[in-house]
């Protein structure tokens, strides 16, 4: 008994480490308070700023579309990349694989700025094109498109392939309606990842982001080193509407990871 | 068919080309310039200057000791608790490690501003104790990439080995030492990983915590803000030396499968 409390109390207390500065920040973006601690009346004016402020929206949204965009061009690149290398020769898969894993282990401050160098600083492409900040998204996120697309290949039985030839499919054909759909879990959760990678990025951003685009992170960074508060605490709701829609699409996606499973065990 | 089992493989063109041009490209360029000047002659005095620099050598050390002290805490809190995940039994179990692993999805730089109002609550002036804080901010950071790994590698542990030293005598502390810290330790090598090199480069923690900076990847940042492109190459370029050996210690085994199984 004294053992079950005692493992309890450890989980909630890093628990709490992990959540409370969240759940404080949460709560008083509902009033207000420019700093946390200081008592004052419910309102919702945080919320009101957040969503009627142009420069906050167009922020929120320029985020959201650039996590999509990368991760669309992110999860073509990872997947067939994956596809193809699975299919050649040993030398070849071999060094895909290899340099996938630069990205990976590189720490994002030397991708960034290397990229920036490359494409800014040699082919004198200009920032204001926003290709510097897509290439840079994408060489961030296609690696683990890659890596989540490569584990689904090699589970795959490739007797059905041959038997889809054996009935006739085209290649092309039994491409798409037989292995695809096999590998359709990793591609998904490539892309998954590719999203959250792109959408949690600072440093990528910062060394390849034109003058006048902000992403979130780079905007909040920039924000907390300024004193405007107005703008601070409608971040505060920013944060908590964050934390809500992670929460949603998080156990969304659990009850649909288990669904598939227990169907299965039923069949 | 012959032309086919061409086309298949050749579908790996585009991901191998874009490869070789944004990611393999870009670091010869580093290279080059890490070794050029303004004039584009060859000098080794970008590597010098760093290496004689007292201000360059004290940052180098600076993101050791952080990325240390960072690595040490996280470890100490994250193994207790993926381990009394891993091996507890309770009904909300997956709800419980998604718990410890949602704040991953959430933007950094929100939970850092969150985790600063928190800390300028309790300290009033952060700049009081920066060490301490930045150590705070990056365990507050990295902490669910350090229990993920370790969970995974203890879940997966083959429950007869723990029962067989039970049954051979070893006490539970005994067992525990011979024989589940040891084959955890894929785990803890590769939660290291994901710690230790983002705590040497992730500047913007300090920046934000009390708008400082004094580690490498910061380095990085006020060469770029100077468009010294060259001084900035070469500090990159002694990053992607410390990155590579840690990675060559490490080993290939995990090769990073923690942050690509975020996503469970």
């Amino acid at each position: 008994m004294m053992r079950k409390i005692g493992k309890a109390s450890c989980l909630l207390l890093v628990l709490l480490f992990l959540y409370l500065p969240i759940f404080l920040l949460a709560l008083y973006s509902f009033t207000d308070a420019t700093n946390i601690g200081a008592i004052r009346g419910f309102s919702l004016h945080n919320y009101k700023t957040l969503f009627t402020t142009p420069e906050l929206l167009q922020m929120i949204f320029g985020t959201l579309l650039l996590a999509i965009v990368s991760a669309i061009f992110a999860t073509l690149l990872g997947t067939l990349g994956a596809v193809g290398a699975f299919y050649s020769q040993k030398s070849v898969s071999k060094a895909i694989a290899t340099m996938n894993q630069i990205p990976v282990v590189n720490a994002d401050v030397v991708t960034g700025f290397s990229i920036c160098i490359l494409l800014v600083v040699v082919c004198g492409l200009s920032k204001e094109t926003f290709i510097p900040l897509l290439v840079g998204h994408v060489t961030l996120s296609a690696p683990f498109v890659y890596l989540s697309v490569v584990p689904k290949i090699r589970q795959m039985d490739p007797s059905i392939y041959e038997a889809a030839l054996d009935l006739g499919a085209t290649p092309a054909a039994a491409l798409v309606k037989v292995v695809i759909p096999q590998i359709t879990q990793g591609i998904l959760s490539g892309f998954g990842l590719a999203v959250t990678l792109s959408l949690d990025d600072y440093f990528i951003a910062t060394y390849t982001k034109p003058a006048t685009f902000d992403t979130i992170s780079t905007y909040v960074v920039n924000a907390t080193k300024g004193s405007q508060t107005t703008i601070k605490t409608a971040l505060w709701a920013l944060s908590t509407v964050i934390f809500l829609a992670v929460v949603v699409v998080v156990t969304i996606m659990n009850f649909r990871a288990e669904k598939p499973e227990k169907e299965r065990s039923e069949a | 068919m012959r032309f086919f089992r061409f086309s298949r493989k050749n579908l790996c063109i585009p991901y191998a080309l874009y490869l070789i041009l944004f990611v393999v490209a870009p670091l010869l360029v580093l290279f080059y310039y890490a070794f050029t000047d303004g004039q584009g002659r060859f000098t080794c005095g970008n590597l010098t200057g760093f290496f004689t620099d007292p201000n360059t050598l004290g940052t180098l050390c600076y993101s050791f000791a952080i990325a240390i002290a960072t690595t040490i805490v996280c470890l100490l809190l994250a193994y207790p608790v993926a381990y009394i995940l891993a091996t507890g039994h309770f009904k909300t179990k997956s709800v419980v490690v998604m718990l410890f692993v949602l704040p991953m999805w959430i933007n950094f730089s929100l939970r850092i501003t969150a985790l600063k109002e928190v800390l300028t609550l309790l300290e009033g002036n952060l700049a009081r104790y920066p060490f301490f804080n930045t150590v705070i901010g990056m365990t507050y950071d990295f902490l669910p990439f350090m229990i993920l790994p370790i969970y995974t590698t203890i879940s997966k542990l083959d429950s007869a080995l723990l029962e067989a030293a039970l049954d051979l005598g070893a006490g539970s502390v005994q067992a525990f030492l011979h024989v589940t810290l040891p084959l955890s330790v894929p785990g803890i090598l590769s939660g290291i990983s994901m710690v230790f090199l983002p705590a040497m480069t992730n500047y913007v923690v300090l920046d934000m915590l009390y708008n400082s900076t004094y580690i490498m990847g910061s380095l990085i940042g006020s060469y770029f803000s100077a468009y010294n492109w060259h001084g900035g190459s070469m500090i990159a370029l002694i990053l992607l030396a410390i990155i590579c050996l840690f990675t060559l210690l490490n080993g290939e085994a995990e090769e990073s499968s923690a942050r690509g199984g975020a996503l469970l």
